[in-house]
């Protein structure tokens, strides 16, 4: 099994390409045989593009044979969560509302993998718009995950994890609004990297919460989140809130070197209904950063128990305006029996958006309503600076904080699906950096119950490089992101 | 807290959300317990601090004003309901109570 070619780390499998043991056609055969093979069982993708796949595999095999692909990326199988734009493409953010929707122009993100010369296999399943942390909210059907299929492999963008955790695409990207790449890849024991705020271009994203969403990969390792980085981070003008700031090279800090650093633990992300065996994994990676030369300090960030709160009237709020697009004029579906054109947007809305979606409107539209504004969204936007200010102060002494990703390893299917405030609890440890904008990855960090443990990395604004310098020297130290579910 | 039907009913029309019955009740049960969650906020004194609406600096993002190929009409009018020519068809504005 670790043998097989779906089975290689990006930069292992560029490599074989580069000494031409293997090629394009070749990966892309193997993760589309992967796919027909586990996927009736994971239900990763939404769709599947295998005929678009070969015919763009072999035009890469022309490239690299001429030797005009040079990119690291160049041939490499890859897929999308379905919540990024893809120009020909279905993109349906997992809603009946965009089941048949099909976008006229690239994400950013899709048109650079696109240019470094990645094969697009397919689309990934989520919870519908992001909103979830179990992909039980998708419009269509339940992602199982890989290491145990009574379980859920976390969300929003859980077809993403599990996808890259089962060997059927060496890449995902997904979007992070409170969590969504961290967590699920936690679930799954993969790496997922979620960037600072405006440092990947959202443009094609199909907005959740505008002032929280951001873009990141997943992947089985740190060197390979590194190079995506280098392929997706930038200026876009076509995003007025992305950075314009130098795109460095992430793998310059990939050197096994951490000593000296100074880690920050949040005694507030030790907090009750963190699992046993969720915080033994993240106490034994304190001692191996302490062995590997960083020092490992307590700290408090007392805001943080009002992060979640805080989340739920902020996300909402920017999701009850952002989907008010969907009215059944320009796309999507459209209730085709209404009468007049104000009884087709409640009927088209009330068809179309799932409960959870539905929710969340109600939520939003709430906290934004004449009475309530100051009480909860001007409330929670002040909140939300002080939750930020916990991070500029321990940033202002610590390289980075540890935490674990999730308080739960994989939860079971329909285990928190009729309690919502349950499921939402899922994401505390992930929320905060979302409100400080500032990035985070998770990483394998061990086993609990057989289940992967996500060991989360934080770091300061445009810290990326750090973050990955310190997750690399853990990865190497340790064999977790070897490790591949048994899956047949 | 307990969220009256009034307010569910104003919400849903605000957000142009044509619930039924059954679903305005299953929001009114659902929804109070977040709301009542929400509270928690009132614990902190909030006076004298600043509102975050987002964290990056970047103010006026200026561009040149030159003329770029937008998107074909008729690619985006693909993806309409209802279309006529070169406009989106929608259904009567009046009529149809």
């Amino acid at each position: 099994m670790a043998g097989e070619l779906f089975n290689l780390t990006i930069h292992e499998a560029a490599e074989k390409l580069r000494a031409k043991e293997v090629s394009s056609r070749e990966l892309t055969q193997s993760v589309l045989d992967r796919i027909t093979a586990v996927d009736d069982k994971v239900k990763a993708f939404v769709t599947v593009t295998a005929e678009q796949a070969l015919a763009r595999a072999d035009e890469m095999d022309n490239l690299l044979a001429k030797g005009e692909a040079t990119s690291p990326l160049a041939g490499i199988p890859i897929n999308l969560k379905d919540v990024l734009s893809t120009k020909g493409v279905r993109t349906t953010c997992s809603s009946k509302i965009l089941e048949n929707f099909v976008p006229v122009y690239n994400a950013t993100v899709a048109e650079k993998l696109q240019q470094a010369g990645t094969v697009l296999v397919g689309k990934t399943n989520m919870d519908e718009f992001a909103m979830g942390s179990s992909t039980e909210n998708s419009g269509f059907f339940t992602t199982h995950n890989p290491w145990n299929l009574d379980t859920v492999p976390g969300g929003s963008s859980g077809g993403s994890s599990a996808s890259v955790a089962a060997g059927m695409g060496f890449l995902s990207l997904g979007s992070d609004t409170g969590g969504s790449i961290r967590q699920p890849a936690a679930l799954t024991g993969v790496v997922g990297l979620k960037p600072t705020y405006g440092r990947v271009s959202r443009y094609g994203l199909i907005a959740f919460a505008s002032s929280l969403d951001q873009i990141g990969p997943f992947t089985r390792d740190v060197t390979d989140a590194a190079l995506v980085m280098n392929t997706i981070a930038g200026y876009d003008r076509c995003d007025s809130t992305s950075i314009n700031a130098p795109v460095p090279d992430y793998t310059r800090g990939l050197t096994g070197d951490i000593k000296g650093m100074r880690l920050a633990l949040p005694k507030e992300y030790f907090v009750e209904g963190v699992e046993p065996g969720v915080e033994a994994a993240i106490r034994a990676a304190v001692t191996k950063f302490e062995e590997l030369g960083a020092t490992v300090e307590e700290v408090s960030m007392p805001h943080t128990k009002y992060a979640l709160a805080t989340y739920y009237i902020i996300a909402p709020s920017e999701a009850s305006a952002n989907l008010a697009r969907y009215d059944g004029v320009k796309y999507g579906f459209s209730d085709k029996n209404a009468p007049n054109l104000i009884k087709g947007y409640f009927s088209t809305r009330d068809q179309g958006f799932g409960r959870e979606v539905k929710r969340r409107i109600m939520i939003g539209t709430y906290a934004l309503s004449s009475g309530y504004y100051d009480a909860f969204y001007l409330k929670a936007q002040k909140v939300r600076t002080l939750i930020k200010s916990d991070f500029d102060k321990v940033f202002e002494t610590f390289d980075a904080i540890i935490s674990p990703t999730s308080p739960t390893v994989a939860f079971k299917i329909g285990e928190k699906a009729s309690d919502p405030l349950a499921m939402y609890l899922s994401d505390i440890f992930t929320i905060p950096a979302n409100m400080a904008g500032t990035p985070g990855v998770s990483i394998p960090g061990g086993f609990s119950e057989g289940l992967p443990v996500g060991l989360q990395i934080l770091g300061p604004a445009l810290g990326e490089e750090k973050i990955l310098q310190i997750a690399y020297a853990y990865e190497q130290a340790t064999e977790w992101h070897k490790q591949r579910p048994p899956l047949n | 807290m307990k969220l009256e039907r009034e307010v569910v009913d104003n919400v849903a029309s605000l957000a142009r959300l044509g619930l039924d019955d059954t679903e305005k009740e299953r929001m009114r049960e659902e929804l109070a317990p977040i709301l009542s969650y929400f509270e928690m906020l009132g614990e902190l004194d909030t006076d004298h601090i600043p509102p975050t609406a987002q964290v990056i600096t970047v103010q006026n993002q200026m561009r040149p004003d030159e003329a770029r190929p937008s998107l074909p009409t008729d690619e985006v009018l693909a993806n309409a309901p209802g279309r006529e020519e070169s406009y989106f068809r929608v259904r009567p504005v009046f009529g149809g109570q």
